[in-house]
């Protein structure tokens, strides 16, 4: 890649909702061409983080520079993938509208049509997350799996520098899961991506770093987690099983195991 | 009534203030149910009555002290809610009940008799003046101009507005100019239905659209045509009755509206019936 600016830094952020932490003291580099998968308990303050990268939230102390530049829509293009929980799925759209909508672009559009390059990119969109013959649908009418792939078919239309997910295989079936990840790897190629994941282990065997966040930043670096590591992040050994799993993501566990702990 | 359509001015005023105020029923009934502003809109109609107090206290328009009002409600609404302060159905309770409170205490405050206010909270489209109607015309044109114009910014910003506002579409922007056409809109609607009337003729063409329509823009056309249906019917009911054609309007929207959902309901269950039973043939056909 052409240009050596981090794709993220964040140095010592701190966000507060009314007195409560959600994120303390957290200092981050990713590089651009990255694939971070982040990973932690829930309420560990993961999406908070995604969306202080989005600058949907600001920062109560610390600095976030997104390609040497402050978050929010002035900045980067950065593609988004929101968890599908969070979507009202009856809204009267068809997915092909939808993945156009990513490319709308900046500022109000009056009297605007969308181009033949601009039906022709989302069409190319959903053939890569593999749901193009489902473009007519209304959004109502798509499975869990599908409407996930479609959102990142929506971000990916954006072409964007940074790609963000929130739990993109949360509740989807396994073999949209499969599909998800293989695609996470191809765009890993081209563009920096960030995963937010509670899928441990499928997630290590896919990303080139992990971070383990809990509030803090527990640990930043080789998708290699070990008992400490975990024990950190969860507050106790968590027994992570490797069945299926291209290679092992938990070192050996030493002494002192899951015996004591009480969860 | 075809011949008083032709022989009375008030008859086609009516007719046409019905027809101005059923587009704009179409287009943002369909909007504040997507975005869930059903109530805040109900709160702004209520709102707007203490600027009809206060236009009859400083002798002004009572129906520009309406706009003045829900213009001033909506924004004010918004604004709190953006701040995270409130929470917005608190806010929008309070605005409602207050809001007509202080209609109720402008008009006490004027000298001499009180004047008749219950044509603007129960609408009586039969006596829409041609005055009247270049208000509602306009605001319709205003209304449909600024969702048209802006029409595949509206989509992306009703359907995800924060991804919309991470491609870079303003979205506070949005949020405003949509506050201030519902205001308008509800406005618009106090003429022909009343303040208290308002929120089921903006709810119940769109929701009936809703039932039969899958694209943005399909409701929204459909939606406008059958209010003007139930505009013009209530209005033919009214003319032969003498029921109040705002209370007609109502009750026939909202027992279309209702009937529907309950046909929909049925025609629902018939289908997964028969599904299941094809289904099960099947399987026995294959053993």
């Amino acid at each position: 890649m052409e240009n050596s600016l981090p794709a993220l830094k964040i140095e010592n952020l701190s966000v507060y909702y009314e007195s409560t932490p959600a994120l303390e003291g957290v200092s981050l580099e990713v590089a651009d061409g990255d694939y971070l998968g982040i990973i932690g308990p829930n309420g560990g303050g993961k999406t908070t983080l995604l969306k202080v990268i989005l600058g949907l939230i600001h920062p109560t102390a610390g600095s976030v520079l997104v390609y040497g530049k402050s978050p929010g829509h002035a900045g980067v293009k950065i593609g988004y993938v929101p968890q599908i929980a969070q979507m009202d799925r009856r809204f009267p759209i068809t997915a092909f509208e939808v993945v156009l909508t990513g490319r709308l672009g900046r500022g109000p559009k009056p009297l605007h049509r969308y181009t033949k390059a601009d039906r022709e990119a989302a069409t190319q969109a959903l053939e890569r997350v593999g749901i193009a013959e489902l473009a007519a649908r209304p959004i109502s009418a798509l499975s869990g799996g599908e409407f996930q792939r479609l959102l990142i078919a929506r971000a990916m239309a954006a072409e964007p520098r940074l790609l963000l997910l929130d739990e993109p295989t949360a509740s989807v079936d396994a073999a949209s899961r499969e599909r998800i990840y293989s695609l996470l790897g191809e765009l890993s190629r081209s563009m920096t991506v960030i995963l937010v994941t509670h899928d441990i282990l499928a997630v290590s065997s896919q990303v080139r770093s992990i971070a383990c966040l809990s509030g803090r930043l527990v640990y930043h670096g080789e998708p290699k987690l070990d008992a400490n590591t975990m024990n950190a992040l969860y507050g106790c050994p968590v027994e992570l099983i490797a069945h299926g799993v291209p290679h092992r993501v938990l070192g050996e566990h030493h002494g002192e195991g899951g015996a004591d702990c009480q969860c | 009534m075809l011949s008083a359509l032709f022989r009375y001015q008030f008859m086609q005023n009516a007719v046409l203030a019905g027809f101005f105020a059923s587009l704009l029923c179409g287009v943002i009934g369909v909007i504040i149910i997507e975005k869930k502003l059903v109530m805040m809109s109900g709160g702004i109609a209520h709102a707007s009555y203490g600027g009809v107090g206060l236009g009859y206290l400083l002798g002004i328009e009572p129906i520009l002290g309406a706009i003045g009002f829900a213009l001033a409600s909506a924004f004010g609404v918004g604004a709190l809610k953006r701040r995270g302060g409130a929470r917005a159905d608190v806010l929008i309770g309070l605005f409602w009940s207050v809001g007509m409170a202080l209609g109720i205490f402008f008009v006490a405050l004027m000298p001499g008799y009180p004047p008749d206010m219950s044509s603007y909270l129960f609408g009586n489209i039969l006596a829409v003046t041609r005055a009247d109607l270049w208000l509602i015309a306009s605001i319709t044109a205003v209304v449909l101009i600024v969702v048209f114009v802006l029409f595949d910014s509206w989509k992306a910003y009703l359907f995800d507005d924060e991804f919309a506002w991470i491609i870079g579409q303003p979205t506070v922007f949005f949020e405003y100019l949509l506050l201030s056409i519902i205001a308008l809109s509800v406005v618009a609607l106090i003429r022909v239905v009343g303040i208290i009337l308002a929120l089921a003729m903006l709810t119940a063409p769109a929701a009936t659209a809703s039932l039969f329509t899958k694209g943005l823009g399909t409701r929204m056309v459909v939606s406008a045509a059958l209010s003007t249906l139930f505009c013009w019917a209530g209005l033919a009911v009214s003319y032969y009755t003498g029921v109040s054609s705002g209370a007609a309007i109502v009750t026939l929207s909202g027992a279309v509206c209702l009937l529907s959902y309950g046909v929909r309901a049925l025609a629902a269950r018939q289908i997964q019936k028969h599904a299941a039973k094809t289904h099960a043939g099947g399987e026995v056909a294959r053993k």
